[in-house]
């Protein structure tokens, strides 16, 4: 059984301006262990995704159908108890900006311990202990004594570390974490990579990377979802996505990078912008940016099919299989001019 | 911090200064005499010219200023009441717990309003209470102070007799037919309300656009993602930080409101600070205003400092830094 | 016509940092920038890449004059702008342009975009009312905007369109030189590709020289045909596009491109990645003599950290500030950390 199997969510936010289908029929599935990166621009969906799943949402205004199931129960339908014994215990969640994901005027001994304390019951003294331990786990010098400090005497970097401390501390079976390297440098986004996939070894959390960063999901993940305007537009292991993509969005994305190994003269460029998720686009809703559309995208919306001969690909576009062939030939010969980095 | 506060006193003993001459300056720039209105209308030139000289305004405004400030730092005394020859401090000193009784009872008064209500309005924002409280802030920053007094001394005060209409008695000695905390109380309800309602709709709107601004923090989306309950966000998360800035507008608006809320005392005739810098300005009566006007500033100064020093101390950012 | 549009020497930028009850005394100083020189050559794209606190927004502005450097010289178009007033400055300033970051923050919400793009060809006084109108619709045109949007408010356009709307803006007064803080940061994947085409194109058709900012080595490389490696105020690194990353002679550039994630899981795989400890320094207390000693996985006790790296010349306009050079790429983290032989002397 799947850790956690996500079918057919969707979730939708009431405004003033009518309903904004932030996520719309969104399925996919991860193992224990596993690391699954989502990936897509902003505004697909996949930040709120993880949102819904953790009960993160506005209830008042959001309106949720489809299944979470967690070690086999639908978190969609838990009572707001159940939630909070699962948030920060079997499923965590760290954000992106940890600047402002740390409460100002708390010593991180006592936003750690609140972790703890809130799922464990143990004294004090032991919830001090085990924060400790989890501060040298990812890499502070000085743990005992830093726990005594806020968040402002803390870098970027080191406030992520604390804010993945904070979320391993309970030892969850699950780690979601949304855009954890985006607003940190570089050398440090490679430290925190470098971190969470030891961490993973060493506490065996499954981890949903979310991200608009396809470098980063080819480092870390196993198995990688695309999204698109709140739908998933193609699923597959991460070799697979990125040897033979089989959607022209997931073209688009990989041709409009600059890659430090390859020179090409002109970038991929998408067309166009993302479409407003209050209106669609009816049928698929990458046509009005698609090179390759024809008549039946505009009417008709694609299923997630399997690719033929591999029913771990996942991928929701009518093209033929023919035209795709050829269009990942192309990718590859264009990126693998130059040589090994 | 050692640093900072040193400084701050400084700038606090320059304001000081500042303060006393420009109170000097007005009131040598104001065409009153107070020395004719010392000896009365039908006084002779030269009984006029006689005040003058005791009072000592026909010496240069300079050297009446230094003389003020000799007598202030040498013998901590005011001087004497131009109209009554009274003395300065003591005329301060009974006026002044007048006004912090109607001061502090106002703030707890209006805490008491302004927390609960700004907090539940955040929390349902355009709910019905949502909105009534929004009117209830339009009301009451939009009606003069006076008439809100005017109105509850007569609907409360005289048609229904529920308390008293004016007066003001004394928490601990009994004179002139009441006394002790009950009647103390008692008189001083509609004052405290009509002096706590201007500022808790100020607060209800305050506190509720901070704690609506922090419920979006991103710590605040952390605490819930760690699985606390809702009540435990809210205390520990929410309210600790957007609290923060309301500690410090009380203690400035607690050390203005010290220097005497004229309007509520004037209309309920309580013998505070505000009475009293009325009637010393009608009365021309230099000693007296400035007396009041230095008072004022101590405290105003007082909680600056104060609050400066405890925002200090509460915001660790600002601590440790 | 001299082929250098902009020089740099030995630029600096000190904030002060005061201390003091009543009179206040500088007691130290962030030097945002500390000894940066280059030269920017007409049409070509200067890349300048550095990590956070290196200072190379703080140049960009010290460039246009947006601040005052505190020593050095700029020198544009033959001309030493340094210490030239305002007054002075101003006709200078059609010349010089630049691009921001954050397309949300950098045009004014309040008014049109019309407004906003011909606002420095009317303080320029550089045509009437309507000609004005007609080379802002043709700007729109060039970048892509729909020219009948001259009425429109910022708001109404996406982060993308807000971005071309900046560029508009820098092109209209056909300025010399762009300088591009960050330009394609705030935007997404595929809008950045449009952006980065752009400017691209309009290079050509108009022959500007661009220096460009980021922190991106992907889209740095991209673009450049020179490229700047700036660390906590100085310049680690200078070379030719390919020298730079084919080559990288600075232990720090080596670092910063091992450490960009490759979206090409193999080669992800195969290759072992340098992950460097610690944080990025501040630049009030920057490390002594070679700022990079605490974190270079080359430093030798007793060299880097007291004497400061000499500018070594690797042939071709290619010059790192090191005492112990890389000698080959790629290379892993141990072999990084294997010296050869003594310091090179300067």
């Amino acid at each position: 059984m799947a850790l956690l199997e996500v079918r057919d969510l969707k979730t939708h936010f009431r405004t003033d301006d009518g309903i904004v289908k932030a996520v719309d029929g969104v399925s996919f599935s991860i193992e224990k262990g596993k690391t699954l990166g989502i990936v897509g621009e902003s505004g697909c969906g996949k930040s709120v995704t993880c949102l819904t799943i953790m009960g993160l949402n506005n209830a008042k205004s959001t309106t949720t159908t489809g299944e979470a199931l967690f070690k086999g129960e639908n978190l969609l339908e838990a009572s707001g108890k159940r939630l909070r014994d699962i948030r920060g215990n079997d499923i965590a969640m760290i954000f992106q900006d940890p600047m402002t994901s740390l409460n100002p005027v708390h010593k991180i001994g006592d936003q750690l311990g609140e972790a703890i304390l809130l799922h464990r019951d143990v004294t004090r003294r032991q919830a001090r202990a085990r924060s400790t331990e989890l501060l040298k786990a990812v890499g502070i010098p000085h743990a005992e004594r830093r726990l005594d400090d806020f968040p402002h005497q803390f870098s970027g970097g080191m406030r992520q570390r604390v804010m993945i401390a904070m979320a391993l501390v309970n030892d969850p079976d699950l780690l979601i974490a949304d855009e954890p390297t985006t607003a940190l440098d570089v050398t440090t986004q490679a430290q925190i990579l470098n971190l969470m996939d030891r961490l993973q070894e060493e506490f065996g959390s499954a981890i949903i990377m979310i991200t608009h960063d396809l470098g980063v999901v080819a480092e870390i993940a196993d198995d990688i979802v695309v999204m698109y305007a709140a739908k998933v537009v193609e699923q597959a292991p991460v070799d697979d996505l990125f040897k033979r993509p089989h959607h022209p969005y997931t073209w688009g994305l990989l041709g409009s990078l600059p890659r430090l190994n390859a020179d090409v003269e002109r970038l991929v460029q998408i067309p166009g912008s993302p479409p407003s998720l209050l209106n669609p686009p009816r049928g698929c809703r990458f046509n009005p940016r698609c090179s390759y559309v024809f008549e039946r995208c505009k009417s008709e919306e694609p299923g997630l099919e399997p690719v033929p001969d591999d029913h771990e690909h996942l991928q929701a576009c009518f093209l033929d299989e023919a035209t795709k062939e050829l269009e990942n030939r192309k990718l590859q010969a264009g990126s693998l001019a130059g040589g090994p980095m | 911090m050692f640093r900072y506060l040193i400084r701050r006193l400084l700038w606090a003993g320059v304001l000081f200064i500042a303060v006393t001459v420009v109170t000097y300056v007005i009131f040598f720039i104001i065409p009153a005499d107070p020395a004719r209105l010392a000896v009365g209308q039908r006084a002779t030139p030269e009984t006029v010219a006689r005040a003058r000289h005791f009072l000592g305004l026909d010496k240069p405004v300079p050297v009446q200023y230094a003389l003020f400030m000799k007598r202030l730092v040498l013998h901590h005394s005011l001087g004497r009441s131009f109209t009554n020859r009274q003395d300065v401090n003591k005329v301060i000193l009974q006026a002044a717990p007048v006004t912090a009784s109607l001061v502090i009872g106002g703030v707890i008064l209006w805490m008491a309003i302004a927390i609960p209500i700004g907090i539940l309005s955040a929390l349902r924002p355009r709910s019905l209470l949502d909105r009534m409280s929004m009117m209830f802030v339009l009301i009451g920053i939009s009606a003069p102070v006076v008439w809100i007094g005017l109105i509850l001394q007569y609907f409360i005060g005289y048609k229904l007799g529920w308390t008293p209409n004016a007066g003001y008695c004394d928490l601990l000695n009994t004179q002139g037919g009441c006394g002790g905390p009950v009647d103390w109380a008692y008189h001083l309800i509609l004052p405290w309300t009509t002096f706590a309602i201007l500022f808790a709709a100020i607060y209800v709107r305050m506190i509720r656009a901070n704690v609506m601004d922090t419920m979006n923090e991103d710590y605040v989306r952390t605490a819930r993602a760690k699985g606390a309950p809702e009540t435990q966000v809210m205390r520990s998360h929410v309210l600790r930080n957007a609290m923060l800035p309301v500690v410090t507008m009380l203690g400035m608006d607690i050390g203005i409101a010290l220097g005497g809320a004229l309007f509520t005392e004037t209309v309920f005739g309580l013998p505070g600070l505000g009475k009293l810098a009325v009637t010393s300005i009608e009365g021309v009566d230099l000693p007296m205003i400035e007396g009041v006007v230095i008072f004022s500033t101590l405290c105003i100064i007082v909680f600056n400092v104060a609050v400066d020093l405890l925002y200090a101390w509460i915001d660790p950012r600002i601590r440790l830094s | 016509m001299p082929e250098e549009l902009l020089v740099v020497e030995d630029l600096k930028k000190h904030f002060p940092i005061t201390r003091g009850i009543i009179f206040q005394k500088q007691v130290a100083s962030v030097k945002a920038v500390d000894g940066v020189s280059f030269t920017v050559n007409r049409g070509e794209t200067l890349g300048v890449v550095g990590e956070s606190g290196c200072g190379k927004s703080t140049m960009a502005r010290c460039i246009m004059r947006l601040l005052d450097p505190t020593g050095g010289k700029v020198i544009f178009d033959g001309r030493d702008i340094t210490s030239i007033s305002q007054a002075e400055m101003r006709p200078i300033r059609r010349e010089m342009m630049m691009i921001f970051q954050d397309p949300y923050a950098s045009l004014n919400p309040r008014k049109r975009v019309g407004f906003i793009i011909g606002e420095a060809l009317e303080v320029n006084k550089m045509g009437s009312g309507s000609e004005i109108k007609r080379r802002v619709q043709e700007l729109l045109d060039i970048v892509g905007l729909n020219p009948e949007h001259y009425n429109r408010f910022p708001h109404e356009f996406s982060g993308g369109q807000r971005q071309r709307i900046g560029v508009a803006r820098a092109l209209a007064v056909n300025p010399k030189l762009i300088v591009c803080d960050e330009p394609v940061s705030a935007l997404d994947v595929s809008v950045q590709a449009q952006v980065l085409n752009l400017l691209k194109d309009l290079q050509d058709e108009f022959n500007l020289t661009y220096v460009f900012i980021a922190h991106d080595l992907n889209v740095v490389r991209h673009i450049s045909n020179r490229v700047m490696v700036m660390y906590l105020g100085s310049v680690s690194e200078s070379a030719g596009r390919d020298d730079l990353y084919n080559e990288p002679k600075h232990p720090y550039t080596g670092a910063l491109l091992s450490a960009v994630p490759v979206p090409d899981p193999e080669l992800g795989r195969q290759r072992k990645r340098i992950v460097l400890e610690g944080d990025v320094p501040s630049p009030i207390n920057p490390p002594s003599a070679c700022r990079f000693h605490p974190r270079c996985p080359r430093f030798h006790e007793g060299v880097c950290d007291v004497i400061d790296p000499p500018v070594r010349e690797f042939g071709q306009e290619h010059t790192a500030a090191c005492h112990y050079p890389l000698e080959g790429w790629p290379l892993t983290e141990e072999q990084m950390r294997r010296r050869s032989g003594e310091p090179v002397a300067s």
